[in-house]
């Protein structure tokens, strides 16, 4: 509305008997009212009575009104001189209109043991809604054992590939520098002893038990987790699982079973993969202490044993399931809106992380009292 | 305050095509749009109504043919020009492409602290007259997801006008509601129209949407991948002799 070619906007203010002038000139639009919003505010401070005087307006938008009306509410009344009738009259009737609507009240907020308690509950239900959905995710794999046809294998194998194969690269790259690393930084003090030929040991053990399958995890869950979370989610804001539910069709059988399949299984191959690539390393560390690749391997054969291998990669396994789990239960538990999608994908990294490593914790336990 | 005299041209499209992987979606096109009036283009799905108004407002790339908009070549202009003209435009989306993240006053205000000066008290207010305006007042704080689709429309035009543009573009706005929500939202164009001197350049296939609010219309086809009619739908109900056009007008199925 505001003229392109008008003057800018200019104001002049007097003594006009008791009373303040503030008198307007050029286009009071939005970049003219941004220019005198503070010294118009300034000039009628404390003016009783306020004669807002507009005959030298050429131009008048939503924000020049604006500008005019919050004058007005401050001075408590103003007299208005020099409008033209029409559309600028028009104008800032409306816009008082719009301006008068009752305002809706913002949400008392709510005081510090509140703010806790809330975020205590929540918690709360967020973990009894994982506990729901494992319980769901085993009434699906039961009815799955059952009828094994209903488990749509073509989805296995998408997940498959896209959670292991192609994550071969990543995972051997990681494992290799962390076992050049691993053994890099052990041979410093090692060597002080004289005892870098026990590097292989030391490695060795800490990556087939630990730091192996937990590597792996690490990357299952940023890449996998996440695009779990992330395509279920984006399919709930979409209602396409309240579709499948229509159909009749049970979405933990036809979405998240191949996936937690697919995690499960690959897993192990990872943490494999992992481990193999991590000795390579740590060969490469010795070759150039001076150790022949005979030699390291003499030290692995005798030192570490079959089942820090097996519990390992079965320690892979259940991190996946994990994973899986955490990853599915955060796309289907997904609000609404755009930022949805996106809360979910954070929610199944954190929560993926967070319960590999106390699922860990577990398996330390499990495995000493066994005697592993 | 109009910036020249009402019924001239605002818009001018000279034989605009589209084409994409060379697929032509229309060819031939040419009209005016005139200032303070309600313009519809309308027709059938996937006959390019959508394509038209994007290649209006720039967002595509005329194959040929020419966009003035405001006395300015909108495909031709760049960088500032370019920003200035866009600024006296606003865009209401056919999904309300509202930000779901901020609440529909933070939306509306959106344009108003990219483009102006205003201080944060003077923004906030200007949303409030434009949520006024579209009756959203008590909506304000509330989030995209929170409302309905005709909320979420009305939300849409609020943050078109946030800059008060001499010209508003719809993409279907009726699409998606109920016939009394459809009505309301006819009246407030209609309203917006009358007390702004606001054009509108309207895409719709509303039957009942066009004629309460279109002043003029031209209707594209998908088999002529052109336009097919051009004026009043309300004489073009009554009067046009192209089948396609009295069927659109009839309701009845092309024989």
């Amino acid at each position: 509305m505001s003229g392109s070619t008008a003057s800018p906007a200019r104001l002049e203010s007097d003594r006009d008997g008791a009373g303040r002038r503030l008198a307007f000139h050029g286009a009071l639009d939005a970049a003219g009212a941004a220019r005198l919003w503070s010294e118009a505010q300034r000039a009628a401070r404390g003016a009783r009575p306020l004669i807002l005087d507009l005959a030298g307006l050429t131009a008048l938008d939503t924000a020049g009104a604006v500008l005019l009306l919050r004058l007005e509410r401050e001075a408590g009344r103003a007299e208005w001189r020099g409008l033209p009738q029409g559309p600028l009259q028009a104008l800032v009737e409306r816009t008082r209109t719009a301006l008068d609507q009752p305002q809706p009240k913002p949400a008392p907020a709510l005081p510090f043991l509140g703010r806790v308690g809330e975020a205590a509950w929540d918690w709360g239900q967020g973990m009894l809604r994982q506990v729901i959905f494992f319980g769901e995710a085993l009434v699906g794999t039961a009815g799955t054992l059952r009828r094994p046809w209903r488990l749509r294998l073509s989805e296995v194998l998408r997940h498959l590939d896209e959670a292991g194969l192609r994550a071969f690269g990543l995972t051997a790259l990681l494992g290799f520098l962390i076992g050049l690393i691993l053994a890099f930084q052990s041979s410093i003090p090692m060597r002080q002893f004289g005892a870098e030929i026990f590097i292989p040991n030391l490695v060795g053990i800490s990556l087939l038990r630990e730091l192996g399958p937990l590597m792996a995890a690490v990357i299952l869950s940023g890449r996998t987790g996440s695009a779990y979370a992330a395509e279920l989610g984006t399919m709930t804001v979409n209602e396409e699982i309240d579709a499948l539910r229509i159909m009749g069709i049970d979405p933990i059988a036809w979405l998240v079973l191949p996936r937690l399949l697919a995690a499960m299984l690959v897993m192990p191959v990872l943490a494999l993969v992992m481990n193999l690539s991590g000795l390579l390393g740590m060969g490469t560390v010795m070759a150039t202490l001076g150790f022949p690749p005979v030699a390291v391997i003499n030290q692995l054969q005798n030192w570490v044993r079959l089942k820090d291998l097996i519990g390992g990669l079965s320690k892979a396994a259940l991190f996946g399931l994990a994973i899986g789990l955490v990853g599915c239960r955060a796309g289907l538990g997904a609000g609404r809106g755009p930022r949805a999608v996106g809360d979910a994908a954070t929610a199944a990294v954190v929560g993926g992380i967070i319960s590999i490593v106390l699922l860990d914790g577990v398996c330390a336990i499990l495995f000493f009292r066994l005697g592993w | 305050m109009a910036e020249s005299k009402a019924g001239e041209a605002v818009i001018r499209v000279r034989d605009l095509a589209a084409r994409f992987d060379g697929r032509t979606i229309f060819e031939h096109v040419s009209f005016e749009v005139r200032r303070g009036e309600v313009f519809v283009i309308l027709g059938g799905s996937g006959c390019g109504k959508s394509t038209l108004l994007k290649h209006m407002i720039g967002l595509y790339p005329p194959a040929e043919g020419s966009i003035e908009v405001l006395g300015e070549r909108m495909d031709r202009l760049e960088g500032a020009a370019r920003t200035a003209l866009l600024r006296r435009i606003g865009v209401m989306w056919q999904s309300g492409a509202l930000f779901g993240s901020s609440t529909l006053a933070e939306n509306v205000e959106v344009p108003i602290e990219e483009h102006t000066d205003l201080p944060p008290e003077a923004r906030a207010l200007v949303a409030r007259v434009k949520l006024g305006l579209v009756g959203l007042s008590d909506a304000a704080g509330r989030l995209p997801a929170e409302i309905s689709g005709g909320m979420a429309k009305r939300a849409g035009i609020a943050r078109a006008m946030a800059l008060d543009p001499p010209i508003l573009f719809l993409d279907e706005p009726s699409a998606g509601l109920d016939p009394i929500t459809s009505a309301g939202l006819d009246a407030l164009i209609r309203q917006i129209a009358r007390d702004l001197g606001t054009t509108f350049v309207v895409v719709t296939h509303e039957l009942q949407s066009i004629l309460a609010i279109g002043d003029r219309c031209i209707m594209l086809d998908k088999e002529a991948k052109g336009m097919i009619a051009e004026g009043d739908p309300r004489r073009l109900r009554e009067e046009s002799d192209n089948p396609v056009v009295r069927a659109f007008f009839r309701r009845e199925v092309l024989e």
